[in-house]
């Protein structure tokens, strides 16, 4: 399935639910159907494993990066470039990756209006296995802060429930109904269930709307 | 045990510590360290435990051997330009026999360096810490659920010891996510410390938790004393992980991250048949000298694989004491080796491309 319904797509959610990871395969989905397609990389709070540090795959197979200034150098705070309004505005394929939690959303936020009058899908990234939003309410209640924050709204949910290198068929089909929680306590529909290749061909017929990624956020040495 | 989640190596660093009975934490912020102490920060209200950041990596220090005298189980974490502002703190906890736990996430140095990961407080963690005569506990995880497991160790050693215990992680462990399992949490225990300056109560003699002393003689027994407690430790206490060493004609020696980097290229290395294996020190203080020293006789080379410019490798030196040749490979900056520059440098050990 190609899970994007409109031009400008946001990629948010809770630290570690993989919103880079997923952010990365939208892209180089939307790139692949030949479109023409930015990343917008607004973490501005994690030091490590964001999407500009993945720009080398991610422009090999066209897609454009826009990411903040000094991103993957010894800067502590990176700052936004001028470039992200134009992007949002501008006619093309947008996907922008937020940092985690309120404090990443604080940086969507600069862009509320700006993506507001976009018409923005707003994606709402949830993972079982992520501590502290192991349980729906949890992750109904991170969303909260995360709409107050960005003052956006979600409009629908990702399930990428997994345990990065421990992830097995059987992780992802326990977390199908964690994610029909999360969706009916919010009343947003679940999009998709991310499923890391090639787990997907046996899941195909036992979870609806698979929406299968390759994993590029990994360690050095993995 | 509970089902397994997915953490950061600072969230578990804290999480693990909770589970620990650990209910006092004093720190300052710092990358790539940040995130335990704002874990910590939103968990400990909620289990009436103390956050506290202070003013300064000085003043959290202080805080800690405040705490500890006391005799509670205390901690504090930073990254490495945090550690030399806690060095004086450190020496005073270690002259005061107070335990604690000090996590240092280290980043790339001299100086205010980069928040990039790095191993090059090596020497500072196992030799200069602070001034003085004395050593503290350093532990060297390699993974997150390892982190987990060795937090409550460091704890108990720390206690059982009466020294000051350093988990020293880096920036990749701290930041990266693996999957852990938490161990079920302990109370915390608050009243077993006999030494502890908690008040009295008219109950018994006062206790005084100090390191003044007036008498160069009282000085010299307690530091002496002390270093026979060292010796106990070096016995008991040395920790390390062998992988493939039992054919090994080249041992690589690495903890952390650069461990895992060399695990890959050892895995690599293997399917050229280069008999390569690794000693992962555990512990770093005391260094794992006996895991060495059993395989001088058999193995050709030692090569010491860290972040740093080559830190570690003179303890690799002192326990092979020239036998046989002892190398280096080392990345630092904030920058980590790729299992491929490993790889090569065993190759080359290997005699090159055969």
């Amino acid at each position: 399935m190609f899970p994007l319904e409109n031009r400008v797509t946001v990629v948010c959610g809770h630290y570690g639910t993989g919103k880079t990871n997923l952010s990365i395969n939208l892209a180089l989905d939307c790139a692949r159907h030949g479109e023409d397609v930015t990343l917008v990389d607004l973490d501005v709070v994690n030091p490590y494993f964001r999407s500009a540090d993945y720009a080398e795959v991610l422009t090999a197979n066209g897609v454009e990066v826009v990411g903040p200034n000094f991103a993957n150098t010894n800067l502590d705070t990176p700052s936004l470039p001028g470039a992200v309004r134009g992007v949002i505005s501008g006619g093309s394929r947008v996907i922008v990756d937020v940092g985690g939690d309120d404090a990443g959303a604080t940086a969507l936020g600069v862009y509320s209006n700006t993506l507001r009058d976009v018409d923005p899908d707003v994606i709402y990234v949830i993972n079982r296995y992520r501590s502290m939003t192991t349980h729906a309410e949890e992750a109904v209640e991170i969303l909260g802060e995360i709409e107050r924050t960005s003052r956006l709204k979600a409009t629908c949910i990702a399930n990428n429930s997994h345990l990065k290198q421990g992830t097995t068929e059987t992780t992802i089909l326990e977390s199908v109904g964690f994610a029909d929680d999360v969706s009916s306590i919010t009343g947003l529909p679940l999009r998709f269930t991310t499923v890391p290749r090639p787990l997907d061909v046996n899941l195909l017929n036992k979870i609806p709307n698979i929406y299968p990624v390759d994993v590029h956020v990994r360690a050095p040495w993995e | 045990m509970g089902e397994k989640v997915l953490m950061k190596g600072n969230e578990a660093i804290a999480e693990a510590a909770i589970a620990a009975g650990c209910r006092h934490f004093f720190g300052y912020p710092i990358t790539p360290q940040t995130e335990v102490a704002a874990y910590m920060s939103k968990r400990m209200p909620k289990i009436d435990g103390v956050y506290l950041q202070a003013e300064s990596e000085v003043a959290s220090i202080n805080m800690v051997l405040g705490a500890g005298a006391a005799g509670v189980r205390v901690m504090t974490s930073t990254s490495s330009p945090g550690v030399s502002l806690m060095a004086e703190g450190i020496s005073y906890l270690a002259g005061s026999d107070v335990p604690c736990l000090i996590v240092n996430v280290q980043r790339g140095g001299p100086g205010l360096g980069g928040i990039q990961p790095s191993q090059a407080d090596y020497h500072q963690a196992t030799k200069s810490t602070a001034h003085g005569d004395f050593h503290i506990l350093v532990f060297a995880p390699s993974t997150v659920q390892e982190t987990v497991d060795m937090i409550s160790t460091a704890f108990d050693l720390g206690d059982k010891y009466r020294m000051p215990a350093m988990v020293l992680s880096d920036g990749m462990l701290g930041q990266m996510m693996e999957p852990v399992v938490l161990p079920e949490p302990r109370e915390p225990d608050n009243d077993s410390k006999d030494w502890a300056a908690c008040g009295h109560g008219g109950k018994r003699k006062h206790n005084v938790v100090n390191s003044l002393y007036i008498n160069p003689q009282d000085l010299e027994d307690l530091v002496v004393a002390r270093y026979k407690r060292y010796e106990e430790i070096k016995e008991n206490h040395q920790m390390a992980e062998e992988y493939l060493t039992d054919d090994a004609e080249i041992i690589i020696v690495a903890y952390g991250s650069s461990s895992r980097v060399s695990r890959s290229a050892i895995d690599a290395a293997r399917k050229q048949g280069i008999k390569v294996g690794m000693i992962r020190p555990i512990t770093l203080w005391p260094f794992p000298e006996k895991f060495i020293e059993k395989h001088i006789d058999h193995t050709k080379v030692f090569l010491s694989v860290e972040m740093s410019m080559g830190q570690m490798v003179d303890d690799v030196r002192l326990v092979v004491n020239g036998k046989v040749p002892v190398e280096f490979y080392g990345r630092t900056g904030g920058i980590i080796p790729t299992p491929k520059e490993v790889l090569e440098q065993i190759v080359k050990l290997n005699g090159g491309v055969q």
